[in-house]
């Protein structure tokens, strides 16, 4: 691996903060492997909760924050499409009209990236010049097991990634997505909306189970924690046996942990 | 129309145990959606069109005024006359005197949401007049006495089997014994039905969607006739519009038809789209003597150079209804008023009032697949992100709602102090979630938490590691373990 001398600013997100450390160390790990040097500022939240309730004071302020905190970066990596599309989409629009920050925001909204946007597009890992794994190739570890893959949206539609997940999972896991007939419509997770409106939520979350189920997959993985707890929560209630991972964590042919909510 | 959007809550949790709902909705669902990608992706310069759509509805309500005039100017040339209602209640006096004036009994209607939202039916039942909806599925919701669930398909809610045991209950009478359940026989004994009425009728009301104010014409776009014979046989043809229906000019409609059809149903034209310019001319065989056009404003005149302008430019496809999957799942009727879905969410706290509707523009999960279909490239989600900010803006959120995004922007916005607390709050669940697992239950989730009922009544809750990825985060640093 060649050392690029990048050095990236993890926004972790607060949910992969609070509920799922591994997701963070794995995309740290794969941030370094692709030859980056990551650092972790103090950090909470995007302010999307805020920006998304409508109370926008309370989202400028904590943009600010993150501003201030990762500016100095040469880029900013968040293993959430819907966090990243928070700073890359939402920031400049949000401090438009607060004197001094237009440009600051605009700034760091051109050198944030989700996690697989910035392996793929930024740093341009191929299995030949650059190797994830720290260990010697191995057999992944759930070798003869169905994958599905669920696109969230805000990462699908704000920042257009697609393909980007599932490039590298084909390429550094061998795992080839047996795609589901919905995977581009809403897990019902919508952050403050599963809990405001539960029984609808839950009514798009057994539309997406259905069409995991249709797959025959065992697992099924995301780049969103957000719906992936919200979907593995589902599961789970169900007594169904499909285990959840973020993509980041299947990528570096480490044994897994156990999966969202074992 | 009545406005019940307030009910949205106890409506939509009603609407999700309907399984016959369900089962209806899934139809038309893959159906409308299905159809329309196949359509649009035959269709090369798709994405042009769009941005053509767009910009000639941003021109034209830019010149809303000289449009509409010029609309005016022209219908008046061809012996028509055009009426402007600021409301409803002014639509429907103006209606009631042309029926008054033509001494009319029996009117049929053309589908119309325009005449939903001025509540137009009502208001000539009222005063003894026979009114007659000769659309299928609106004559099918006129039977049951309900109102339209989807803005192209009035009657997506109802099933087969409704429809066979409501034409039974309401055609016996006239002398139709057996009930019919094959799709063919239910609309041709509905055809026979509305035949006589559109022979009887004295009046035609019809909607527009669109207005040529280049040549003063009303075109309305239908799959089944009933808008040609409800607008040519009556010797009174009267269009109710909303202002911003009017576009340019004939080529501008040729943009907005391949639109339009593709965009609604998948077709690459309604099967009739008709063209209606003044009444019957010395040279013409037929036609209605009496040609009007309603223009109503409703509320619609405040949007010009507000924040919400760009919903002006909806041409009422339906699409991003089908493209919800809110609305998929619920419904038309649990948004308490005339539109549903994205389109309606964004309207009716505007037209109906924004403390009358909190619950719409909420009741979304901004997962921006509505904007992706709409043929004029309307922001839904973000207008619907503006609604939620003018909401809290005005006050109207619960208190329970403002206390906790209080207590959490006030760590949130610290995040030394975030860090220490939520490190030691998920600490001491993480030790709660171990006592749990030592006793048999399940690993890695809770059933319950306390406050989080919303969530664990139909999820469980992952259980999270030893402490927060910040914390771990020091610690590995600190000890090096992974410096290379």
């Amino acid at each position: 691996m060649t050392n690029s001398g990048h050095h990236v600013g993890l926004f972790v997100t607060c949910l992969v903060d609070l509920l799922r450390p591994q997701t963070g160390f794995a995309a740290a790990d794969l941030i370094e492997n692709s030859g980056c040097r990551v650092s972790v500022p103090a950090q909470s939240c995007c302010g999307q909760p805020a920006y998304n309730s409508g109370d926008r004071s309370k989202a400028r302020a904590l943009a600010k924050n993150v501003i201030a905190q990762f500016e100095g970066l040469d880029y900013v990596v968040a293993p959430s499409g819907s966090c990243a599309a928070m700073i890359k989409a939402h920031y400049p629009q949000l401090l438009a009209h607060d004197p001094g920050w237009p440009q600051r925001a605009q700034t760091l909204a051109d050198k944030t990236f989700e996690l697989s946007q910035f392996l793929v597009d930024i740093m341009k890992v191929e299995p030949d010049t650059a190797d994830l794994h720290e260990d010697e190739k191995d057999k992944h570890p759930f070798s003869h097991k169905k994958f599905t893959y669920h696109d969230a949206c805000s990462g699908l539609r704000e920042l257009g990634i697609r393909a980007q997940p599932r490039k590298m999972l084909a390429q550094y896991a061998d795992i080839v997505v047996e795609e589901m007939s919905n995977s581009e419509i809403c897990c019902g997770f919508g952050g403050i909306f599963c809990i405001k409106y539960p029984e609808i939520s839950t009514r798009l979350a057994d539309n997406k189970i259905s069409g995991i189920e249709k797959t025959g997959a065992d697992v099924l993985i995301g780049g969103d924690l957000g719906c992936l707890i919200h979907l593995a929560g589902r599961l789970k209630r169900c007594a169904k046996p499909v285990r959840v991972y973020h993509f980041a964590e299947l990528l570096l042919n480490r044994k897994p942990a156990a999966g969202v909510a074992e | 129309m009545e406005v019940r959007s307030r009910e949205f809550r106890s409506a939509s949790k009603t609407a999700l145990l309907n399984d016959d709902l369900r089962a209806a909705l899934g139809r038309a669902e893959g159906g409308f959606v299905n159809t329309r990608k196949n359509s649009v992706a035959k269709l090369k310069n798709f994405a042009a069109y769009r941005s053509y759509g767009e910009q000639v509805k941003d021109h034209t309500l830019k010149h809303l005024g000289y449009y509409l005039c010029r609309f005016e100017r022209k219908v008046i040339e061809q012996g028509g006359r055009v009426h402007w209602a600021k409301n409803g209640e002014e639509a429907n006096n103006i209606i009631l005197d042309i029926c008054a004036r033509a001494n009319a009994k029996k009117i049929i209607k053309g589908k119309s949401m325009v005449s939903e939202e001025a509540a137009t039916n009502k208001s000539l039942e009222q005063q003894g007049y026979e009114v007659v909806e000769t659309d299928l599925g609106e004559y099918i919701i006129q039977l049951a006495k309900e109102s339209p669930s989807h803005i192209i398909a009035p009657a997506v809610h109802k099933s087969r089997q409704d429809v066979t045991e409501l034409f039974h209950r309401h055609h016996a009478k006239l002398g139709y014994a057996g009930k019919v359940t094959r799709h063919e026989d239910i609309v041709n004994q509905a055809r026979e039905i509305l035949r006589d009425h559109f022979c009887r009728a004295d009046v035609g009301i019809t909607g527009a969607n669109f207005l040529v104010a280049d040549t003063g014409s009303a075109v309305i776009v239908t799959n089944e006739g009933n808008g040609d014979l409800t607008a040519t046989l009556p010797t009174v043809h009267i269009v109710i519009a909303s202002l911003e229906k009017v576009i340019p000019d004939m080529v501008s409609l040729g943009g907005f038809l391949r639109l339009l059809g593709r965009s609604a149903t998948g077709q690459i034209m309604s099967v009739y789209t008709s063209v209606f310019s003044g009444p019957k001319r010395a040279i013409d065989v037929d036609g209605p003597e009496e040609f009007h056009v309603l223009l109503l404003d409703n509320g619609r005149s405040n949007l010009l150079n507000s924040r919400y302008q760009e919903i002006l430019r909806c041409i009422r496809c339906g699409a991003c209804l089908n493209h919800c999957p809110v609305y998929t799942s619920i419904g038309g009727h649990a948004y308490g008023w005339v539109y549903p879905g994205p389109m309606g969410s964004v309207l009716t706290p505007i037209l109906a009032g924004r403390k009358n509707a909190m619950d719409l523009p909420n009741a979304c999960t901004l997962n921006g697949r509505c904007e992706t279909v709409c043929p004029v490239k309307i922001p839904l989600p973000e207008l619907l992100r503006q609604h939620r900010s003018d909401l809290v803006d005005s006050g109207y959120t619960s208190w329970m709602s403002k206390l906790g995004l209080r207590i959490w922007f006030s760590l949130a916005k610290r995040p030394g102090l975030y860090r220490k607390i939520t490190g030691m709050l998920i600490s001491m669940l993480a030790v709660c979630a171990r006592i749990k697992s030592s006793t048999g239950l399940p690993k890695g989730r809770f059933g319950r938490l306390p406050l989080a009922q919303p969530w664990t009544m139909t999820r469980d809750f992952p259980a999270p590691a030893r402490t927060t990825f910040q914390n771990l985060w020091q610690v590995r640093q600190k000890s090096g373990a992974k410096n290379k």
